[in-house]
């Protein structure tokens, strides 16, 4: 029985590798292939949970496929099926398929129909690895995709200043997500010494166990987790996300961030329960989160005055109280929950334009003029407060902005210094440095080898930020970035004895991305003159193919599941020991830093509003 | 030979000129800043759409109407960087594929370069390289912000100001309402700030100017600009750099009861607001003592207004849009002058009459129902049928006003007697805002949801959420339609018309058509409406002559004047001889799902029932007619498949929810005709021509011309330039796609949470749509039409300054005159020969369909003019 959940994955992926090669023009087998693939999987999805029920619902675990094996690591894909598993299914299969037909007279004759069906099914793809994860590693790559795929349908009209902005914005939590599912799974391979599956989590007792006698490193993973689900699902302090990306085809709007993409932060809090719930400080947290939420939540929603904000915030209320159910154990009314408002939010925002005249109508025959003031003059001052504070969003993206993310790039911009020629010659003799310590790590002392892996993973943080926020020519925010994986290998091979296979793969991948897209800044730079990093070009106008390309090297040089440094992410990790949690952050501050440089140089230089204005041309405010 | 119609009328144009270029002057040289003409002129140029709920087409460019079309398209496009013609690299496109022809270009190029120059002309147009790359005014001197501060000032303003603004003007989506919004727009921000915990503000300098400082524009440019010599353009850029909420903002200080739930807000007033926040900006980011955006400018920008260069280019694009436009009129005046020379007069005794809206989309219905009974006489007139008043429906708390955006009633009509509750969508109920009301909705009504979107995918059908033009008026409610006495009145209005009044609007009405004898039994009088589903555009679909609204209480009231008998003793004396079996019927034509109700027919005597049924009979078959020649544009319709089931797709397309194109509105729209039927009866024009009918014969004088031309302009030729300007720059005088946008406080749209507001049409309304200008053509002697247009300047300036082109037909020989720089003069048409249409079914079926929405491939959908046997 359990052999037959690959499929639930192979479906899609089929699906979206022939849609890749459709003509852009054909709409009807472009929706048609689309069509098929999500009817294929829901039918198929119906059956299996019919058989399944009528087989006592058994938990269903396989090991799929083995990627990569070493004595200490193996990395592997591995399916799971529960009823959690079952309900997400089912709701993302009747969703997606509903919305696909939906999508297929509304989007007619849009400009990037293709576009919008491929990244449909590769969201499918991810949504689906997700669902049917049975460890950390599968989550973890249906993880990226949907990240990978809601910024490109947020920023579906790249040739807009504002979905780029707010696309890329919506990455960066994402990306911050992302970055704390590194952390769980890096503290999990320490904590079991292997790669650990869903499944053995089954055993409550031993799972129990094992929490209390490694206290420290299994809070750490839990809290890891907690944080990426909150970011998925825009809890507290994360909630401002949400309604910005609310900037695609109200279609995609509809099954991203109203039904599915939204609520995989409640599938990730089910899903690893059985290894936190019986800890009442991270039920506590839960709570807390939830709760606060869900009435800060309500209280923006309530200030809202365009549909889509205010169908956001009232979604996020409620799943706040999603997150009350998980950590009071009620699974079942959890489940229902998601799926109702799942359907329910997808309906509200399909239907949101038609609010309009609906509303309007209503006004005609109901219209009541507004009530008189408060008479209480204090609860008058206080209601005004709140007011105001609701309309701010409770402040939490300007916060998050000034406390998290310009630190960063304060960083950054400090680092002017290796712009000029001093600059160069210092990396140069750090690297050397570097191979040299690797090289004569015999001769070296203990307390100096022991900071050398530090020091290497501080300087490469220090270049992607140099990178993400370099202004002037993307080549050079290019070399940062790639130069920074470097620097992070030397840090992992100083750190403790590793395979050269090992970084062979992390930087192999890596490595011809880095040149791939090198070529292409090149090329863009001899055609336009101009790649700065201070503006806009939107040259995906002209350059469709290169723009391609481009995303496509981003993608590989910043681990993303299609090239073999995906893994070595993964492997470079389990060379940093339990102790070296500062090492570990430095690392996993690295990736995100990276990605988001990467992602950034492709926004700045292909997308945007195009330079060139000889066409039509969108206002920056629009 | 030639001939030529002229008055004496260069002054009317000189004065114009001359008024504008001493205004010119004066915004150039005047260094001193005048706040009031500063913000007057400013609130000239901003968008000037309304609320969406009432869409009135208008000029987008409205500001520079004084001005010459080419001059000012030119203008605006330096100074705002509007793109305002096709792209030259589409124009060559169009030449290389057909669309424009060889021979009316070289025709445009003689005339305006002379003989001697087509060669060289025609060379530049087809092949010179021309740097077509525009860079506007508009935003220079805000552009120092970023470049010489190193901020993005909007980036950290507009988002909360958006908000702010959408908050306080909202309608009714927030839950918790602006809790000041009685006020005006400070005095509510100031209660709001006073409150002592929270503000909208960063720090404390900007609050304080705001609750006790001076917060007088100039004073506060004075701290962000600093010099008073660029206080204005300074403006100008910070409002357009939003000026879709700007417009709005605008428009709602001009006409506060535009929107329903009123709101005090002024341009000054969000100025202020917006200088507060950037000060506000400035202060967080630079501490105290900063610097104004003036101390850092060196060499200051071009001034907004000064000259425009005219270049070449600018001419190249003059000929390639005239010749674009050429290709099409001239087989329109040619086949207008072929086929009224040949056409039979038409039956004497008539089976029915119908009039209808002069709506280009009704040109196709006609057609279809004079070829169904070939007996039937249609005419065509405003929609709002010559019967002005406010419309109050039973229980409603709103008036609505059913006529012209321009024109103020005095006379209010009452819907009663029917008390139907209107119907509730459970779906739509706030509770699911909220958060346990909507925690219990979602276990209940998240289920229903998920079978909701199953069914109206699979089977659509009408539900209250959908915009249903026949829900305008319960057809069973009465009106009060007749005035009982002077003290009749309400809210300063008087309830209905009293007989003379009634009488009065008949004549006009029935007059303007030429329908003053040979009255048949029933005389239909069809408004029209349209019904669709999730288009906050909806209301652009429905009639324009009732305000954007449907005509179905027009005609249901012009029917009743027609009808009333003190009324048509008043006609028979003044010579219109009504027959006592002649009865009007008032109806509706849904556009969009191609039905038709008729109102109050068992009204209807004995007599007249069965030729009323075997009417409707004709008029379904018409309908079905007119669905498939819809069809042929809508790609989820086969227009091979059996036409009742075709009727069903468009009739489906009307309530479904995932359709951003239910009908495609005024989309192709071109022409306008005013004259006899017979002029164009016969002709196949594609649904493009708005049809008013008009008799010269009963008007030789031209004393009703005026009346029926006075809205030409403003209607039809506000129609035609909004979609002119659309088509050609849809991301700035347009919507944009419809499919991401956002409802923004039930008065408008936008892109996204932090957007502007989207003024215009969207996409999936122009896409068919050629862009070029409306041409109006008059049956009646040229020198006639020359002194009506003149008669009246703002009627006069669409015609001298070339917003709308005017041909006048001879009623006699029937030879074209064009209007050109203040004289008719004859044109010949190049075009020789009009091509038969095949049979109808045949030309729909093999029509071909757009490929891309791209003007090239687009245009080819757009059918050439046929005559029809």
């Amino acid at each position: 029985m359990s052999h037959l959940l690959q499929f639930f994955i192979l479906i899609p992926s089929v699906g979206f590798l022939i849609s890749l090669f459709l003509p852009r023009k054909k709409e009807a087998i472009l929706s048609g292939v689309t069509l098929g693939t999500v009817g294929i999987q829901l039918v198929g999805i119906v059956l299996f949970i019919a058989w399944w029920l009528m087989n006592g619902f058994p938990t269903l675990d396989i090991k799929q496929i083995v990627l990569y094996k070493s004595p200490e690591f193996e990395f592997f894909i591995d399916f799971y099926f529960d009823k959690i598993t079952a309900v997400f299914a089912f709701v993302g299969a009747v969703l997606t398929f509903l919305v696909a037909v939906f999508s297929r007279y509304y989007m007619h004759r849009e400009d990037g129909f293709k576009r919008y069906f491929c990244a449909l099914l590769l969201f499918y793809v991810g949504y689906n690895l997700i669902v049917f994860a049975g460890n950390f590693e599968t989550l973890f790559s249906g993880w990226e995709i949907l990240g990978i795929t809601s910024f490109l349908l947020i920023a579906f009209y790249r040739d807009r200043y504002l979905p780029v902005k707010n696309g890329f914005k919506v990455l960066s939590f994402y990306r911050l997500g992302d970055i704390c599912l590194i952390l769980a799974m890096w503290m999990s391979h320490h904590l079991w010494h292997r790669n650990i599956t869903f499944a053995e989590w089954g055993e409550m007792a031993a799972v129990q166990e094992l929490f209390q006698q490694h206290y420290a490193p299994a809070m750490f993973i839990t809290v890891a987790i907690l944080i990426a689900a909150i970011i998925k699902s825009a809890q507290l302090p994360f909630s401002t996300w949400l309604p910005r990306a609310m900037e695609g085809p109200t279609t995609s709007s509809a099954i991203f961030y109203g039904s599915l993409s939204v609520h995989i932060g409640v599938f990730l809090l089910l899903r690893t329960y059985p290894f936190w719930g019986h800890e009442w400080i991270i039920k506590t947290i839960i709570l807390a989160t939830g709760l606060a939420t869900s009435l800060v939540a309500t209280g923006i929603a309530r200030v809202q005055s365009s549909v889509k904000t205010q169908i956001a915030y009232a979604s996020i209320a409620q799943i706040g109280l999603m997150f009350i159910e998980v950590a009071l154990g009620f699974h079942v009314l959890a489940l229902i929950h998601f799926a109702g408002n799942a359907f329910l939010r997808t309906y509200q925002l399909l239907v949101s334009p038609s609010v309009l005249n609906y509303l309007v109508h209503d006004m005609v025959f109901h219209f009541k003029p507004r009530p008189a003031n408060e008479p209480n003059p204090r609860l008058q001052k206080i209601k005004h407060a709140l007011y105001i504070l609701s309309i701010k969003e409770f402040n939490f993206d300007f916060l998050l902005h000034r406390y998290f993310w310009s630190p960063f790039k304060w960083i950054g911009n400090r680092m002017a210094f290796f712009n000029s020629r001093w600059g160069f010659v210092f990396w140069m003799l750090v690297l050397v440095s570097g191979v040299t310590g690797f090289l004569l790590r015999e001769n070296l002392g203990v307390n100096l080898f022991n900071a050398l892996p530090i020091l290497f993973a501080v300087l490469s943080l220090v270049m992607v930020l140099k990178g993400f926020s370099e202004r002037g020519d993307a080549r050079r925010a290019w070399i940062m970035a790639f130069s920074s994986q470097f620097m992070t290998a030397i840090a992992i091979l100083l750190n403790k004895d590793i395979k050269w296979l090992e970084v062979a793969l992390y930087l192999g991948g890596s490595m011809s991305a880095a040149i791939v897209g090198y070529l292409c800044l090149r090329k863009i730079k001899s055609i336009e003159g101009d790649i700065s990093l201070e503006h806009y070009h939107g040259h995906i106008y002209e350059q469709r193919g290169l723009a391609l390309v481009f995303l496509l090297s981003c993608l590989g040089l910043s681990g993303f599941p299609i090239t073999p440094t995906f893994i070595g992410i993964d492997l470079m990790f389990t060379h940093v020991h339990k102790g070296q949690i500062f090492m570990a952050l430095m690392m996993a501050l690295n990736f995100l830093f990276l990605e988001l440089t990467l992602l950034r140089i492709y926004a700045r230089i292909f997308m945007g509003q195009h330079k060139k204005a000889y066409h039509p041309i969108a206002f920056k405010s629009s | 030979m030639k001939k030529t119609y002229s008055n004496d009328n260069n002054s009317v144009n000189e004065v114009m000129l001359a008024d504008f270029a001493s205004e010119e002057l004066i915004s150039v040289q005047m260094p001193l800043f005048d706040e009031h003409h500063v913000l007057h002129e400013l609130k000239h140029y901003l968008p000037a759409q309304s609320a969406i709920k009432d869409f009135i087409h208008h000029n987008s460019l409205h500001a520079y109407q004084h001005l010459k079309f080419y001059e000012a398209i030119f203008k605006a496009s330096k100074i705002f960087g509007y793109q305002v013609t096709l792209q030259l690299q589409e124009f060559r496109q169009l030449y290389q594929n057909g669309r424009i022809s060889e021979p009316v270009l070289e025709r445009v190029i003689r005339d305006k370069k002379g003989a001697g120059q087509v060669a060289l002309w025609k060379a530049k147009l087809i092949s010179k390289q021309y740097d077509t790359s525009n860079t506007p005014r508009i935003g220079m001197l805000r552009a120092n912000w970023k470049s010489r501060f190193n901020i993005d000032l909007d980036e950290r303003v507009q988002p909360l100001l958006f908000r702010v603004l959408c908050s306080y003007l909202d309608q009714g989506i927030s839950l918790w309402q602006f809790p000041t919004g009685n006020k005006g727009f400070l005095p509510a921000l100031r209660a709001l700030e006073s409150n002592g915990f929270t503000s909208f503000f960063k720090t404390k300098r900007a609050k304080n100017l705001l609750l006790h400082g001076n917060c007088d524009i100039s004073h506060l440019l004075k701290m962000v600009v600093g010099d008073e010599a660029w206080y204005e353009q300074y403006l100008y850029d910070q409002q357009f750099s939003h000026q879709g909420w700007s417009g709005i903002v605008s428009a709602v200080e001009d006409k506060p009861e535009a929107l329903f739930d009123t709101r005090k807000i002024s341009l000054h007033d969000l100025i202020v607001f917006e200088l507060l926040l950037e000060i506000d900006t400035l202060e967080y980011y630079f501490g105290n003592g900063w610097e104004p955006l003036c101390s850092r400018v060196d060499t200051p920008p071009v001034h907004l207004f000064a000259a425009v260069p005219s270049t070449e280019l600018q001419e190249v694009f003059t000929l390639w849009q005239d010749a674009f436009e050429w290709s099409y009129y001239d087989d329109v005046l040619a086949g207008i002058e072929m086929g009224a020379k040949n056409r039979q007069q038409a039956p004497v005794k008539k089976s029915f009459q119908a009039i209808f809206c002069i709506d280009e989309r009704e040109c196709s219905l006609r057609r279809h129902i004079e070829q169904v009974d070939p007996n039937c006489e249609t005419l065509g007139a405003p929609g709002f049928f010559g019967v002005e008043f406010y419309f109050l429906p039973e229980n409603g708390k709103f008036q609505e006003k059913l006529c012209p955006a321009p024109v103020t009633p005095k006379y209010l009509i009452k819907e009663f007697g029917a008390n139907e509750k209107r119907k509730h969508e459970l779906l739509y109920t706030r509770h699911t805002h909220t958060l346990l009301p909507g925690f219990i909705s979602i276990l209940t009504l998240g289920f229903l949801a998920g079978a909701r979107i199953f069914l109206n995918l699979f089977r659509p059908k009408m539900s209250p959420a959908i915009s249903n033009a026949f829900a305008h008026m319960n057809p069973r409610a009465t009106f009060t339609i007749e005035n009982q006495g002077p003290d009749d009145r309400e809210n300063g209005l008087q309830i209905g018309f009293t007989v003379a009044e009634m009488a009065t609007r008949v004549e006009t009405q029935l007059r303007g058509m030429g329908l003053i004898s040979n009255f048949a039994p029933i005389v239909y009088v069809l408004a029209h409406g349209s019904s669709s589903a999730n288009n906050p555009h909806h209301s652009a679909h429905d009639c324009g002559a009732c305000s954007g609204r449907p005509g179905s209480v027009n005609a249901r009231v012009f029917a009743f004047m027609a009808n009333h008998s003190k009324v048509r003793e008043i006609l028979h004396k003044k010579g219109i001889e009504i027959p006592f079996e002649t009865q009007f019927v008032g109806g509706l034509h849904d556009t969009a799902a191609d039905e038709i109700g008729y109102f109050d027919e068992h009204l209807l005597r004995a007599e007249n029932m069965p030729l009323h049924f075997a009417n409707k009979t004709a008029f379904e078959e018409a309908l079905d007619r007119n669905a498939k020649e819809r069809s042929r544009r809508f790609a989820s319709i086969n227009t091979k498949m059996h036409i009742k089931k075709i009727r069903k797709a468009i009739k489906d397309r009307s309530v479904s929810l995932f359709e951003p194109r239910p009908e495609l509105g005024h989309g192709t729209n071109t022409l306008c005709i005013v004259g006899r039927r017979n002029l164009t009866k016969g002709l196949f024009l594609d649904r493009r021509a708005f049809l008013n009918s008009y008799n010269y014969q009963t008007d030789l004088e031209g004393a009703l011309l005026l009346n029926v031309m006075r809205p030409l302009g403003i209607v039809c030729g506000g129609i035609n330039l909004e979609y002119y300007f659309s088509r050609v720059d849809n991301y700035k005088l347009g919507a944009g796609t419809k499919l991401p946008h956002n409802v923004m406080g039930l008065f408008g749209v936008a892109n996204s949470s932090d957007g502007d507001l989207r003024p215009g049409l969207p996409v999936q309304m122009i896409e068919v749509h050629d862009p070029v200008r409306l041409l109006i053509i008059v049956e009646h002697f040229p020198e006639v039409v020359l002194k009506t247009i003149q008669s009246v300047p703002e009627l006069y300036e669409w015609f001298i300054n070339e917003w709308v082109h005017i041909a006048a037909i001879h009623p006699e020989n029937k030879q074209v005159f064009y209007f050109k720089e203040g004289n008719f003069t004859q044109y010949v048409p190049l075009k020789q020969q009009i091509a038969p249409a095949q049979d109808f079914h045949q030309l729909i079926e093999t029509a071909t369909e757009m490929e891309t929405n791209h003007i090239t491939d687009a245009t080819r959908e757009n059918l050439p003019v046929f005559i029809l046997n």
